[in-house]
């Protein structure tokens, strides 16, 4: 019962995920392709969670605090990149 | 034009990036048992001195943490190699590691191995490369 609840869950995330990429393809802006690689990195998150699930191992559980990570800062880098054209300051208060 | 506010970035910078070095700890020494080890804990805490980087600038950081990343870098491998080359004290090939079973204050019956001294290594110079690559290219105009 929970195998099929898990498998219908990775149905569901990867056609978000689906979904996700169109908006990453053909949004007009680059904020809206920047918000739409973070929240693929959400949803991969949620697959390795549901994937960790799956495979009865907790060895994956790293993995998942490591992509939060990863995905604010890359997200941080890249909307700082869009507001001031650098990405690290020499000093900011010149 | 006008002042940028970082307000809410360096509030959260400041709580997260504990986190995250705390995580690359945790990391680092749950390397011998679970997943984890030197390199990726250097990678973890090498992102939490981007990511003051990213809310702060590479002046302050050098204020607050005043590293010579490329002396790091070396100090690093000083320490891998004198790992490896203190087992040819004992009569033993270059890299043999050992380990022993210790009782610790607070911690109580404790497995201490070399290979974490090693690590220790891989630590430095995972931090130091990665931080000089950054900060290079960062100060460059």
């Amino acid at each position: 019962m929970l195998t099929i609840s898990i498998y219908i869950a990775l149905v569901a995330v990867a056609a978000s995920m689906i979904g996700i990429v169109i908006r990453v393809v053909k949004g007009p802006s680059t904020a809206d392709r920047v918000i739409a690689l973070d929240s693929l990195g959400i949803s991969l998150i949620a697959m390795t969670g549901l994937f960790s699930m799956l495979l009865d191992s907790s060895v994956f559980l790293e993995v998942i605090l490591l992509l939060g990570i990863l995905a604010f800062i890359g997200t941080v880098a890249f909307s700082k990149y869009l507001e001031k054209g650098a990405i690290v300051d020499r000093d900011r208060r010149k | 034009m006008k002042k940028p506010n970082d307000v809410i970035l360096q509030t959260v910078t400041t709580v997260i990036s504990f986190i995250i070095i705390l995580f690359s700890i945790n990391l680092f020494f749950a390397g011998h048992y679970t997943p984890g080890g030197g390199f990726i804990g250097g990678l973890m805490t090498a992102a939490a001195l981007v990511l003051l980087l990213l809310a702060y600038d590479v002046k302050t950081l050098n204020t607050i943490l005043p590293f010579d990343y490329r002396m790091m870098t070396a100090a690093g491998l000083l320490i891998a190699v004198l790992t490896g080359a203190g087992a040819l004290l004992f009569n033993q090939p270059f890299l043999t590691h050992a380990y022993d079973y210790f009782n610790l204050p607070l911690l109580g019956e404790t497995s201490l191995h070399t290979a974490v001294l090693f690590d220790i290594g891989v630590y430095l110079v995972v931090i130091g490369v990665t931080m000089t690559i950054i900060q290079t290219i960062g100060e460059s105009e």
